[in-house]
């Protein structure tokens, strides 16, 4: 496959899982305005996913649209991290998932708008602002509960020590990225694992937090070989399109 | 024959269908008009990727021009630059105070964690005395305030850079 459109699909599979996790808080938010608030950030994600999914199927050329790729793949043709896959577990779990994927998406797209291709720094400099709007709010969950009652320190430290082994897969990079790299499509990725670190690093600590020890990883994800979550997920996302192929509202 | 400067005027007629008291043009979303002998190409813009309100947008637009007599009216949609709210014009700040939603401040970065929270002063009573409720409010585009002085809940059209 063409390593734009590999990379592209691995950035809007990322977009598209997460921003399906978030919206399964519709309606269960533990307050009236953090319901809102995800599907706030739902919505902004699968905007993202929409526009780098179109670019996608154009890049691709086999005539695809935006929705033949959200919905009609196999789960192996899905390139998302791990991370966005796992289930929503209780606020605090939610919080800490987004807040892991934010403070990565945040030196990422800050670079990426400087990409050699138009169309992919445009989408990168759209969604870099929605970023900043998605990290501080995750950043200061992540504080107030971490920082807040021993049941909330606990329960999110938890938390933090069930998604650590996942969150290394964000900085995962292969032939796909060297690829783009060297012919100027991306820029250079240097420094991004330290500024993810730098701005994971500064909100445990706010929060008291700390990160688990065992150093045990997680990846696949962007192989597309998934965790059993990913199954569960595409069988409601996809089951409008599979029932009745083509149906539109 | 129709002009740039009278399309842009029936523009001002197309209302965002989300904060019905701004135009697309007080909006900044409309980024370019083109005429030529065949066509009329309005370029617009996304608030924020997911906005629900584009299509929509896109079908206002091609009616309106329609309902003026301009044919082959072509609207597209581009992502770059980017859409800011420093281009929302000034008239459209007003008539948001107007209608009960606070206009954007001018804010600091957005991931600048730990920053003092800016002042949305209350369109209602004007008190700066207000608090924020939650970043996120009725649509992507807006923030949920309370004003601490006359009570009021308010939504802030949040500053976007």
């Amino acid at each position: 496959m063409n390593s734009l459109v590999e990379y592209l699909l691995r950035l809007g599979d990322d977009s598209l899982i997460i921003g399906h996790r978030l919206s399964e808080w519709c309606g269960h938010g533990p307050i009236l305005e953090e319901d809102i608030a995800m599907t706030n950030l739902s919505l902004d994600f699968i905007g993202q996913a929409t526009e780098l999914f179109k670019y996608a199927g154009v890049v691709e050329g086999k005539g695809r649209t935006e929705d033949d790729i959200a919905f009609l793949r196999f789960d192996k043709d899905y390139k998302n991290a791990l991370l966005v896959e796992q289930p929503n577990g209780d606020f605090g779990m939610t919080m800490m998932r987004q807040f892991i994927l934010d403070a990565y998406r945040l030196p990422l797209f800050k670079r990426l708008v400087n990409s050699g291709d138009a169309q992919l720094a445009a989408i990168a400099a759209k969604s870099l602002k929605e970023t900043k709007y998605h990290y501080k709010h995750s950043s200061e969950w992540v504080i107030r509960l971490g920082d807040g009652t021993e049941e909330s320190h606990q329960r999110i430290q938890e938390s933090l020590d069930t998604l650590w082994r996942y969150a290394a897969e964000l900085l995962y990079n292969d032939e796909v990225d060297a690829e783009l790299i060297a012919n100027g499509t991306i820029p250079s990725m240097d420094g991004l694992e330290e500024e993810w670190k730098q701005n994971v690093d500064a909100v445990l600590q706010e929060a008291t937090l700390s990160i688990p020890t065992n150093n045990w990883k997680h990846e696949g994800g962007r192989k597309g070989m998934h965790s059993e979550h990913l199954g569960y997920i595409l069988t409601e996302l996809q089951y409008m399109q599979r029932s009745y192929p083509g149906l539109e509202w | 024959m129709v002009t740039e400067k009278q399309i842009w005027a029936y523009l001002e007629d197309v209302f965002d269908p989300e904060v019905p008291v701004l135009t697309v043009v007080d909006l900044g979303v409309v980024r370019s008009v083109e005429l030529s002998d065949e066509s009329c190409k309005i370029t617009i813009t996304p608030t924020y990727s997911g906005c629900p309100a584009m299509k929509r947008i896109e079908d206002d637009i091609i009616e309106k021009m329609e309902e003026k007599g301009v044919t082959n009216t072509e609207v597209d949609l581009v992502l770059a630059p980017a859409w800011t709210t420093d281009w929302i014009t000034e008239e459209g700040k007003n008539k948001l105070r107007e209608y009960g939603i606070a206009p954007p401040q001018d804010e600091p970065d957005k991931s600048v964690l730990f920053a003092d929270p800016i002042v949305v002063p209350c369109p209602r009573c004007k008190s700066k005395n207000t608090r924020l409720i939650s970043q996120f409010g009725s649509t992507a585009c807006k923030a949920h305030y309370q004003c601490n002085e006359c009570l009021e809940p308010y939504d802030y059209f949040k500053c976007l850079r």
